[in-house]
């Protein structure tokens, strides 16, 4: 078979040759900076590539949402930030946009249009159902999960912020796996405690971590797969399962990673 | 005598709407001490809201025996009401179940089915005392939760006691009354037996007819009186919720909860400070951001506050509760009503404007350490069975405590700094932000 070679164009250069893509993939600063979730970053792009979208990124000319700042209770430093975002994007005149990062996710969709920038704004779970259900990914045929254990960690922001809880599991399904629940799952479900900026600071004082009460949550379920949809939840989670020295018998994948061995990329 | 009981009972009707009124003044006011917020968009919608959330309990039934027993407690507690009408009839116009001639026989029906409910919120109130008292359900225990010492755990069993004694006193009035129309008096009028109340009779058979009256008259003073305390003790308790409940579901927040909501004034300085728009002559520059003190909360999240029952859903779902840290989103709630509470006795006291008392929320009532454990994560909003925001007050006094006392952990002023000058979180340069391209074909 012929090695694919894998693109990344940016909104720059499709601008230079006077052409607009489908769809901004907006990768975030876990996905550009974080060892773990670049291997999200890529996984994604190769789905994308794979499937044919034409795409592109912002690469240096994207900057953080600002929704750690507006959390934390900085006003004026997540503005600051949006407002340039706003500006980029719409000199570009981005009509699209998908993320992989649920924090993101939510700020585009339903924060900056108070602040005058509008577009319509997909998580990688939703879009990735879609590619699925339009039949431009294809997982059948590959055995790789079939009858495996997964059991999904709802985000926070993707869940009870957004009312995204069947596209992840759709995209799951798809695997032909054996999609287990955790006993808090969907509106119920827990936190991994890196939100609202928590991310950025040590925990206050108390019993117990957090993302160590999910975690044995998680192992309670007997998967060894964790499937997660954002950053933060993957970095919180992988401590967790470090914390439990289970990493050798269980991983912990993000669903594009997932679709993206699924298709043998 | 007659006339005697009857201005007793207007006077005591009379004090009973006083103080309701004078107390629903109060709250009434002090809501309004909050920041004004249009919540009357959408009518069809918010409609719709109430009557799921608030007349149909529907979150309620997330715990469906919880739910059933609950819902017996609210219809019992809204039907027997059409009886109180009948009781209050009877005490102002010394009339003896004026109702039972107007509907002739369907009057034993009617009654039948109000002790029916009485029996219902009697049970329910049993269980319900039985789950705080014997089985102890962890989220509503002092021992486990330092918001529920002292008045508050005592509230809550207060509230049950009350309402199995009055169910009580309904049903003895009952039997005591049916025993004398079996006695053929001529001031009670024949009704026929009632359903529940019929089973008591053998406790007043032996009572001859003279005390036998005196136990009747005094089970409906016992009764009626009850209610009017009762009437006057929910404005002041937790219990608040049976009327807040449909007027917080109907201005609840309509908009997806991840959205938090903007600062038009600090986006006006922004749009100056890129060159966007040109600074405004004479352009107010606001005080203070964020919340440090109820006034500045919405007068949303004052209702939410009144509107709490203390049954710390919220709380038992709260991520940083159940790891042991100081927050409870409960606590939130019911430190806001407390500073609501004391605002609004200080107003009373001051010829209704508010004096200065050197204290404020953040601080004196919520400390910084809860509100700092926060993960955002809308559990506690998810779980509220009357749609309270209690993140939503925890985001405001974040503001305050960052944006006026730049009040933050020396992290989080390490990921502003690296914000504002690499715009991401961590400390890497802007310029390799598209590094990770360069391995996407290894």
């Amino acid at each position: 078979m012929e090695e694919q070679t894998y693109k990344v164009p940016t909104m720059a250069e499709m601008a230079a040759q006077n052409e607009t893509p489908e769809v901004l993939f907006w990768v975030g600063c876990a996905g550009s900076f974080d060892d773990r979730y670049k291997k999200v970053t890529i996984a994604f792009t190769k789905i994308l590539n794979k499937a044919g979208i034409k795409f592109a990124v912002l690469g240096t000319e994207e900057s953080c949402t600002g929704d750690p700042a507006r959390r934390a209770g900085n006003e004026f430093t997540f503005q600051m930030l949006a407002m340039s975002n706003i500006q980029v994007l719409d000199m570009y005149g981005v009509k699209k946009i998908v993320t992989a990062c649920p924090h993101c996710f939510n700020t585009l969709k339903n924060e900056y249009p108070e602040l005058g920038g509008n577009y319509e704004v997909l998580h990688h779970s939703e879009y990735l159902q879609q590619l699925i259900n339009e039949g431009r990914i294809r997982t059948q045929g590959n055995q790789a999960f079939t009858g495996k254990k997964i059991t999904f960690h709802d985000s926070c922001y993707l869940g009870r912020a957004n009312d995204v809880y069947e596209a992840p599991r759709h995209v799951l399904e798809s695997l032909d796996a054996d999609l287990v629940e955790m006993k808090r799952c969907k509106t119920k479900g827990l936190c991994c405690g890196a939100g609202g900026g928590q991310m950025f600071k040590e925990p206050e004082k108390g019993r117990k971590d957090i993302n160590i009460e999910r975690i044995e949550e998680a192992l309670q379920t007997g998967a060894h797969t964790i499937a997660v949809a954002c950053p933060f939840c993957m970095v919180m989670m992988t401590d967790g399962l470090k914390n439990k020295e289970k990493e050798d018998s269980v991983k912990i994948y993000d669903l594009a990673e997932l679709i993206a061995q699924a298709e043998g990329l | 005598m007659e006339i005697v009981q009857q201005v007793i009972f207007i006077l005591l009707l009379a004090a009973t709407g006083w103080l309701v009124a004078r107390r629903v003044g109060v709250i009434g006011k002090t809501i309004r001490l909050g920041r004004d917020e249009d919540r009357r968009d959408q009518p069809g919608k918010r409609l719709s809201m109430m009557l799921r959330i608030a007349f149909g309990q529907k979150k309620m039934f997330d715990r469906p025996l919880i739910g059933f027993l609950h819902l017996a407690v609210y219809l019992g507690f809204v039907l027997i009401n059409v009886e109180v009408l009948e009781i209050v009839i009877d005490g102002i116009a010394g009339t003896h179940r004026v109702f039972a001639p107007m509907v002739g026989g369907f009057y034993g029906i009617l009654i039948s089915f109000f002790e029916f409910l009485a029996v219902g919120v009697l049970v329910a109130c049993v269980i319900f005392l039985i789950r705080r008292s014997i089985v102890k359900v962890p989220r509503l225990q002092p021992e486990r939760h330092r918001e529920m010492h002292g008045w508050p755990a005592l509230d809550g069993k207060l509230i049950l006691v009350f309402e199995i004694v009055l169910m009580i006193a309904i049903l003895s009035m009952n039997a005591a009354d049916s025993v004398l129309q079996d006695r053929d008096n001529a001031h009670y009028t024949q009704t026929g037996t009632f359903l529940f109340s019929q089973f008591l009779k053998p406790i007043f058979a032996g009572i001859s007819t003279e005390p036998l009256i005196i136990i009747e008259r005094f089970a409906w003073w016992f009764h009626i009186t009850g209610i009017f305390i009762f009437a006057v003790y929910v404005t002041y308790s937790k219990h608040l919720h049976i009327v807040l409940a449909f007027p917080n579901t109907y201005f609840a927040k309509l908009v997806p909860k991840g959205k938090m909501d903007n600062m038009p004034v600090i986006t006006s300085e922004v749009r100056i400070m890129l060159g966007l728009d040109q600074p405004q002559e004479g352009a107010v520059v606001p005080e203070h951001f964020g919340a440090k003190d109820v006034q500045d909360l919405s007068w949303k999240n004052l209702m939410d506050a009144y509107s709490c029952t203390e049954c710390g859903r919220c709380t038992s779902a709260c991520p940083a509760n159940i790891t042991g840290k100081k927050l409870s989103p409960r606590k939130i709630m019911m430190d806001t009503r407390d500073r609501l509470e004391d605002v609004g006795r200080n107003m009373l006291a001051n010829k209704g404007e508010f004096v200065d008392d050197g204290k404020q929320l953040i601080g004196d009532y919520i400390l910084e350490e809860e509100i700092l454990a926060c993960t955002t994560c809308n559990a506690c909003v998810q779980e509220c069975p009357v749609l309270i925001n209690p993140m939503d007050i925890i985001l405001q006094l974040r503001r305050h405590n960052i944006m006026d006392e730049s009040k933050a952990p020396n992290s989080w002023n390490m990921m502003f700094q690296n914000l504002e000058t690499n715009q991401a979180p961590w400390k890497f340069s802007p310029g390799d932000r598209l590094n990770w391209a360069q391995k996407l074909n290894e």
